[in-house]
């Protein structure tokens, strides 16, 4: 009989690959369970799922539209953590820039979109950097641990968003809760007509570019994934621990600030306060996903776009709730981090 | 004056309730060694399990076992992650987090349907020791929830820092190398004290939905969770001084709510959020000083 033992070693080169398709396959087989609570065939749902999404040209474009927002979020994330800055507040620093791009996109009037698009943008991501900047003063100046403080602000902001809606900003016309629509010149243009998806895509694969080319082939990029990986060899190597991180927090708050830009500008044209359900906790999920890689991030965005057109047609199609979506998500992150594990170990004949 | 002071006080035991035990159960969850950052879906969830099995079984003690458990597995499968994998504990809570919220949400939809009209069930009403007794009498007038969280600070003072158990936690937190030199399974001990605090957590969310609100809404945490997490930062890891973290949040949300009460021309949403900013001015002025577990985000593995 012949007897196998598991070694800690790295896998061969072949496994690595094959990792993340493994962990999709074991997510669904895990969700399936939850459609035959739902009362639906799994097949039916994981057609509508993965299948049906990218089987006609609108449905594909939306998964591109769903991934906007998330691909900025993502890099924001992977700026943030791959030096070491637990970021969690993109869900604020989101909802700050959106603010800003509701107050500019009034503002703008008059002004030339040339010169309009770009205010917004800058606006967005000083707002999402401002937000960013007291967690981030905290931390380096008096220790305080930033992943609570950055959770506390997004519910903070979330408040601020309601009192704006509420009060100064509450259409006068109708009641709703919801700011003025911005200026035509400050609206985003469509890339494909008579489809949501707009010039915020673009713009999101220039940022994922930047994060790329700053993080792996830039002398700041190296300093910051130095303090990533351990601070006190960083020390050591004479980095500046507290100016490496705080510029990575604020560029990472800026990023996901331009995210909420994104959104008001492309998608909504005004305020609201479900702007965004969630974009800044699923762009961890897309971030760790891909890897801390720009890259890898993108394409995990895209994916994740995916299952968010997928939910609503699973939805549409057999009545399964919405938030599966959401499970599937989160179940995709907490798999394919265990499965990554596997990389580390290889099974020997003994 | 005086029935606003009895109101502010009656009001600040009944908001610190489930900080007290979403920061108890994130207490026992850190001094082992672990943060779990899944507190908020953790008490989601027990708001969502413990509503929803009150309704369909009758009995809100059943609905409120069926949420200790739920957040127990929760505990669990965050021990799975960190514990037996070792998984960062930032990404694994907040995975866990986001997986719970999600899954409360979809199985809300699958259970109530996609009615209109918000399901409701008829709270636990609030006991009365001292009955219409001035001053003692409204003050006292709380739901039982309420006086188990107050009592669970000593019995959770006395586990941790009387009892072997105690101890076993406290050293699998500091130095978990030399208990388990000393014979203590380390993985186990994290296992149980996750275990625990995810019921405690659960526990906590459930307060909201099966005695405070009778219904569940889909903001009822509303970054609760993150403000235990804040709390146990301000309370230096101590049972006892969770209690004053937990006051502090709860006065100054009642006040907010008082004063509403009151008709003050103010904007509500600032006053809801006095109390988070609240919370990072204390931790601003406790964070020097904070000494967290020494073992504290570090997995533990047997070389």
């Amino acid at each position: 009989m012949v007897k196998w033992r598991i070694e800690r070693q790295a896998a061969p080169v072949w496994v690595r690959p094959i990792i993340p398709l493994v962990s999709i396959v074991v997510t669904f087989l895990l969700t399936a369970v939850l459609l035959v609570l739902a009362k639906a065939d799994p097949f039916v749902a994981f057609y509508n799922f993965l299948i049906a999404p990218l089987s006609d040209s609108s449905s594909a474009i939306e998964v591109l539209v769903k991934s906007t927002p998330l691909l900025f979020t993502g890099a924001s994330v992977t700026f943030a953590f791959a030096a070491g800055y637990w970021n969690i507040g993109a869900e604020g620093q989101l909802l700050a820039g959106a603010i800003a791009a509701a107050g500019m996109g009034i503002l703008v009037k008059g002004v030339l979109p040339v010169l309009a698009i770009p205010l917004m943008v800058i606006s967005g991501f000083t707002a999402g950097m401002a937000w960013a900047l007291i967690p981030a003063l905290l931390k380096i100046k008096l220790a305080v641990d930033e992943v609570v403080t950055t959770l506390l602000m997004n519910t903070i902001i979330a408040f601020l968003v309601s009192f704006l809606l509420n009060g100064v900003w509450r259409d006068p016309v109708s009641g709703w809760p919801q700011s003025p629509n911005i200026a035509d010149e400050a609206v985003f243009p469509k890339l494909i007509p008579l489809s949501r998806l707009h010039l915020g895509f673009i713009i999101a694969w220039i940022v994922i570019g930047i994060t790329w080319v700053v993080l792996k082939r830039s002398a700041l990029g190296l300093r910051m994934r130095s303090v990533g990986l351990g601070q006190d060899a960083a020390r050591f190597a004479g980095v500046n621990i507290n100016r490496t991180m705080l510029i990575a927090a604020l560029v990472s708050g800026g990023i996901a600030g331009i995210a909420g830009v994104s959104e008001v500008a492309g998608i909504q044209f005004h305020l609201i306060d479900t702007i965004s359900p969630g974009y800044g906790y699923t762009g961890i999920i897309a971030a760790m996903l891909g890897g801390l890689n720009p890259l890898g991030v993108s394409l995990a965005s895209l994916f994740i776009g995916l299952i968010e057109t997928g939910a609503q047609s699973v939805s549409w199609a057999t009545g399964v709730p919405i938030y599966l979506g959401n499970v599937v998500e989160a179940a995709l992150l907490l798999v394919t981090l265990s499965m990554l594990l596997i990389q580390n170990y290889r099974i020997r004949r003994a | 004056m005086e029935t606003f002071l009895i109101g502010l006080i009656a009001a600040t035991l009944r908001v610190a309730t489930p900080l007290i035990f979403g920061t108890l159960g994130e207490l026992i969850s850190e001094r082992a060694g672990v943060l779990n950052l899944g507190i908020e879906g953790t008490m989601f969830m027990g708001a969502f399990a413990g509503f929803a099995i009150a309704a369909k079984s009758g009995s809100l003690w059943v609905g409120l076992l069926g949420a200790v458990l739920a957040g127990m597995l929760a505990g669990l499968l965050m021990g799975l992650l960190t514990v037996r994998l070792g998984l960062s504990q930032h990404v694994s809570g907040l995975g866990m987090t986001l997986l719970l919220t999600g899954l409360a949400l979809f199985l809300f939809r699958v259970v109530f349907g996609e009615s209109s009209s918000q399901p409701k069930i008829t709270p636990f009403p609030t006991l009365e020791p001292f009955g219409n007794i001035p001053i003692l009498g409204p003050i006292t007038e709380q739901y039982a929830l309420t006086y188990i969280a107050f009592l669970l600070i000593p019995v959770l003072w006395w586990l941790i820092y009387r009892t072997s158990f105690g101890l076993q936690i406290r050293a699998a937190g500091e130095n978990p190398e030399a208990a388990d030199a000393a014979g203590v399974n380390v993985f186990r001990t994290r296992y149980i004290a996750l275990a625990l605090a995810g019921g405690l957590m659960s526990a906590g969310g459930a307060f909201l939905s099966i005695a405070q609100l009778g219904s569940f809404t889909f903001g009822i945490i509303n970054g609760r969770g993150w403000v235990c997490i804040a709390l146990i930062i301000f309370a230096n890891w101590k049972p006892v001084r969770v209690l004053f973290g937990a006051l502090l949040f709860g006065g100054v949300s009642a006040l907010q709510l008082r004063l509403q009460a009151t008709g003050a021309q103010l904007p509500y949403e600032l006053f809801l959020a006095l109390p988070y900013l609240v919370t990072i001015l204390a931790l601003t002025l406790a964070g020097r000083n904070a000494s967290a577990p020494a073992a504290l985000l570090k997995p533990y593995r047997r070389e």
